[in-house]
């Protein structure tokens, strides 16, 4: 089994010279310290936005991007195809779970500093590829063309033209037209199959690529007891010690999809009618949550501004921040401006989970 | 990965291929069952396409003139009707007062619905009867042998 | 607006000779148009001894005529300024249907409009007066039954409203002198009358039985007729006055079974011919039922016996059979055949009934688990049809003719049940699928740990 494993290895050195890349992974080693736990979350991060992929061109085999027949091809999908009810809910469920652990990460690497240099980019292209990950949650709950999609759709992209100057033209080049239609519709698939996963390709590509080539960061606290001396520096290596265990946290994660898409199978509901008026409660998916309740708490008028657009330039703002904090948090390991990040870190988080709590209520 | 694998102070050692094979046909399990459903969903099931907007409803020449059919158009009833001039209308056959299936009178040249007596014109209006409101109408083309009825856009 | 030539025209030659006038007098150009009485001879002498201020006075009057100008009322002039009652038709007729048809005090209640003295209203100038309650009919026939003439205004309109109502209950009663019954004024107005397509109209199809309630919910008032007084109140609870107030115009009131001039309550044997207008299917039903031979040897009428004339509210299956709501055991006992069908009748709508209630039942279950069941509910609601098609046949009065049609309904609810209960063996298919699948993970996942303990214990030592 080994044998042939290192056969095929040096067959595909011989034409692609892999040979550098396999020796470079062969020493690949992780940190091991009190934290080590975090580093799983941008990995898992992956795994499902692989599932998300495999699943998503396999609904793509049966999916139908029209009004008039979105609705009720993922109804056949639902019905008809076989394990198709499977395919669609862990979809969905994945989707969902994907986005969670992304804000895992996100957070656990802001908290523990990695960003700090050499590693701007990383973050950068992190922060971007999280962006892309939201696009794809936004985009994709329209493509069933259920009442629920079509109103959080509407209303979504409502606030995108409140934006002075481009907002106008913002929202008719997301909905394709002025209002929501088939055209929106249709656009939103084409961002959801082919933009979006060609621009995450990239940035997945540029992220992975600093990651290996800079490695894994080690919190600015821990760095520091090493170099103190009072821990001892601990790596493990890539293969197959970490790897074996991030396995097991993908198979931990399949047995969930699994059983969520079983037990509880994603709804369908009734489909769109865009001339019935919009039913009560209707809300975005849980991570737009925290934004859509702020904007329900300012007042009509904030200052000279008025409320809605406020609140999207007071995000503006805040996601601007956040994008830049590499190069925003000076002294980053110690002194009080990085103490300051990090109580932002703290408000942050706290204000997403406060806010999304007060809207589910 | 390197070191020997007969390191004679490891007791696990005869576990050795007991956890190998553990391992292997745990994640051959897992592999199949993961395959299974992913191959099966790719077959086309037995029913190959989505109810879609547009059916065909009845072949060229199969309805004579003042006669009517009734076909299924999603997962509703549908009525096509042939005039007695020979032109094809197509309607939903669900009448609009308690959603009985209607049916075409040639006595009448109307759309007749046999609970309650409701009558609907050939242009689907409710005119007699209790139906509060009118039939919902499709549109009709003939393409090729096929007679297609298909919602209106 | 009708020119004052045209209605003299219309006049000439079909005057009534109720008048006191002669027909001497009608070659004379009248100021006031129309068939009223006017003071012709009066005018006729005043015009020939005074030439030029007459022509004056003529003149004017043809100019302000063809400039459609309401020419001066007197009537309405004095009127109007008095207290009390003696103003109010003057007040009242301003929006009445008459007025905007031109027409004026005077062409109902003759007298002299342009003579602004107490000499306007004299019997010499042709004035009627008020009239009598048992002459209101006559005084307004003069127009109404006049088809030339109304066909001047409206083409379309009725000219048979007094023979109609001669024929009624209210015509005969006001011909023997009994003033209490209605007649015209009473249900249309008097000086504020509204034309019967006008909302507000008292006789206006959702009026209607509010202004027929004036009299005859008024059980003071109608002591000494022997009806009851309680139609009105048992009309506003059936399902037909719920119609009415949703706005469905079609919906039938006291004058769609009574008639509205010859008012007149239909008969024993014609109550379900009055029905069956609308009920068409029940009524025919019926009239082959064996009920329908049955009840005209006791005198009963169709319809009417079990779902009550006034006060018809929705019926319920409950209605049906030998229950405690039940109308069958109204007449029939155990042990008659009757009352064996209405059982049997019953036992057939509620078997549908329960069978429905059982596959929507599972349905509903399969669905909260998450399966998709659209088609199959789908096809359960034409079990609806069935039931609903049964419940029409209920009036064969025959168990054979509801069971045929339960029968077709159980079927279909016996496969939505079946395609439910498949709903449910699907899901605990998928359940145990998962099951397997979480087996085969809890392998992988202990061998992966085994084999990450086992080389690293093997690094470690």
């Amino acid at each position: 089994m080994a044998d042939l494993y290192r056969r095929i290895l040096s067959w595909l050195d011989e034409r692609f010279g892999t040979g550098a890349v396999e020796e470079f992974l062969r020493h690949k080693t992780v940190p091991l310290h009190r934290h080590t736990l975090w580093y799983y979350f941008g990995g898992m991060t992956l795994f499902l936005f692989v599932i998300q992929v495999l699943t998503g061109i396999l609904l793509l085999l049966y999916y139908r991007p029209t009004p008039n027949d979105a609705f009720e091809s993922v109804q056949y999908i639902m019905a008809q195809v076989r394990f198709g009810w499977l395919i669609r809910s862990v979809h969905s469920w994945s989707a969902n779970l994907m986005i969670f652990t992304a804000f895992v990460h996100m957070f656990s690497v802001y908290f523990f500093k990695a960003y700090r240099k050499p590693r701007e980019l990383t973050w950068i292209s992190g922060m971007l590829l999280f962006f892309i990950l939201l696009g794809f949650g936004f985009s994709g709950y329209l493509l069933p063309w259920n009442t629920l999609a079509f109103f959080a759709t509407k209303v979504g992209t409502e606030m995108a033209g409140s934006i002075p100057g481009l907002g106008k033209w913002l929202l008719i080049f997301l909905r394709g037209g002025e209002e929501v239609t088939g055209a929106t519709l249709t656009r939103f698939f084409g961002f959801h199959v082919a933009v979006l996963p060609g621009l995450a390709t990239l940035l997945l590509a540029m992220h992975l690529l600093l990651v290996q080539r800079l490695g894994m960061s080690v919190p600015p606290g821990v760095e520091r007891a090493i170099a103190e001396g009072r821990e001892p520096a601990r790596a493990m290596p890539f293969f197959p010690n970490f790897l074996l265990r991030d396995i097991i946290g993908w198979y931990a994660a399949l047995g969930a999809l699994g059983a969520l898409a079983a037990i509880f199978p994603w709804e369908l509901a009734t489909k769109a009618d865009p001339f019935a008026p919009a039913p009560a409660g209707i809300r975005p998916e849980w991570y737009f949550l925290f934004m859509f309740q702020t904007l329900k708490y300012l007042p009509a008028k904030v200052v000279f501004l008025e409320g809605e657009l406020a609140g999207l330039l007071a995000f503006g703002a805040a996601a601007t921040v956040w994008v830049a904090v590499p190069f925003l948090d000076r002294h980053v390991g110690f002194g009080r401006t990085t103490r300051f990040f990090t109580g932002l870190g703290v408000f942050a988080l706290g204000y997403i989970v406060a806010l999304s709590a007060l809207a589910l209520r | 990965m390197g070191t020997s694998d007969r390191n004679p102070r490891d007791p696990a050692q005869p576990a050795r291929r007991w956890i190998n094979l553990l391992l292997g046909s745990g994640v051959v399990a897992s592999i199949v069952s993961f395959l299974y459903p992913a191959i099966d969903y790719m077959l086309p099931p037995p029913v190959a396409e989505s109810t879609s907007r547009s059916v065909s409803a009845a072949k060229v020449g199969e309805l004579k003139n003042n006669n009517g059919k009734i076909f299924k158009f999603g997962s509703r009833p549908a009525l096509l009707v042939r005039t007695v001039e020979g032109e094809y209308r197509a309607f939903s056959a669900v009448c609009t007062h308690l959603n009985c299936t209607v049916q075409y009178r040639e006595d009448l040249h109307e759309i007749w619905c046999a609970c309650h007596n409701g009558l609907y014109d050939l242009e689907g209006r409710n005119v007699s009867g209790p139906p509060p409101r009118p039939l919902e109408m499709y549109e009709v083309h003939v393409q090729g042998e096929d007679i297609v009825v298909s919602r209106k856009a | 607006m009708i020119s004052v030539e045209m209605a003299r025209r219309a006049v000439s030659t079909s005057w009534p000779k109720a008048t006191a006038l002669r027909p001497r007098a009608w070659h004379v150009w009248r100021r006031t148009g129309g068939p009223t009485g006017g003071g012709p001879q009066g005018l006729h002498r005043r015009t020939m001894r005074k030439p030029i201020p007459s022509l004056l006075v003529l003149v004017c009057a043809v100019a302000s005529a063809w400039a459609a100008v309401p020419p001066k009322d007197s009537c309405v002039d004095c009127h109007a300024a008095l207290e009390g009652k003696q103003s109010e038709p003057a007040k009242l007729f301003a929006g009445d249907v008459h007025h905007q048809a031109g027409l004026r005090c005077a062409d109902c209640h003759g007298g002299d409009p342009n003579d602004a003295s107490m000499r306007a209203m004299s019997p010499a100038k042709g004035f009627r007066g008020a009239p009598k309650k048992t002459q209101v009919p006559e005084f307004c026939a003069r127009c109404h039954s006049n088809i030339a003439y109304m066909h001047n205004f409206n083409p379309k309109m009725r000219a048979d409203q007094l023979s109609q109502y001669l024929t009624s209950v209210h015509g005969k009663r006001l011909k023997q002198g009994d003033t209490k019954v209605a007649a015209c004024v009473d249900c249309h107005g008097v000086h504020d009358i509204l034309a019967a397509s006008d909302t507000r109209a008292p006789v206006f199809s959702t009026n209607v039985a509010a202004t027929c309630a004036r009299c005859h919910a008024d059980s003071a008032y109608m002591k000494g007729y022997k009806i009851p007084t309680d139609q009105v109140a048992r009309y506003q609870k059936s399902v037909h006055a719920q119609m009415l107030t949703q706005g469905d115009t079609s919906a039938p009131t006291c004058t769609t079974c009574h008639g509205n001039h010859g008012a007149t309550p239909p008969g024993v044997s014609s109550v379900a011919n009055v029905c069956g207008t609308c009920h068409v299917f029940f009524a025919q039903l019926f009239d082959k039922s064996p009920h329908q031979a049955a009840f005209a040897k006791l005198g009963l009428p169709g319809c009417v016996e079990c779902h009550s004339n006034h006060e018809v509210v929705r019926p319920t299956d409950e209605w049906v059979g030998v229950g405690p709501k039940s109308v069958c055991v109204t007449c029939h006992a155990p042990g008659d055949e009757g009352y064996a069908n209405a059982q049997a009748i019953a036992g057939d709508l509620a078997k549908l009934n329960t069978f429905r209630a059982r596959a929507e039942e599972i349905l509903n279950t399969a669905e909260r688990s998450g399966m998709e069941i659209s088609s199959p509910k789908l096809e359960l609601a034409s079990a609806n049809e069935a039931l609903i098609k049964a419940r029409v046949n209920v009036h064969t009065f025959r168990d054979g003719e509801v069971r045929k049609l339960t029968n077709q309904g159980v079927e279909i609810a016996k496969k939505a049940y079946e395609a439910g209960v498949a709903a449910l063996r699907e899901r605990d298919y998928r359940r145990k699928g998962l099951g397997v699948a979480l087996i085969t993970i809890v392998l992988a996942i202990s061998g992966l740990y085994l084999k990450i303990r086992q080389i690293e214990s093997r690094g470690k030592a």
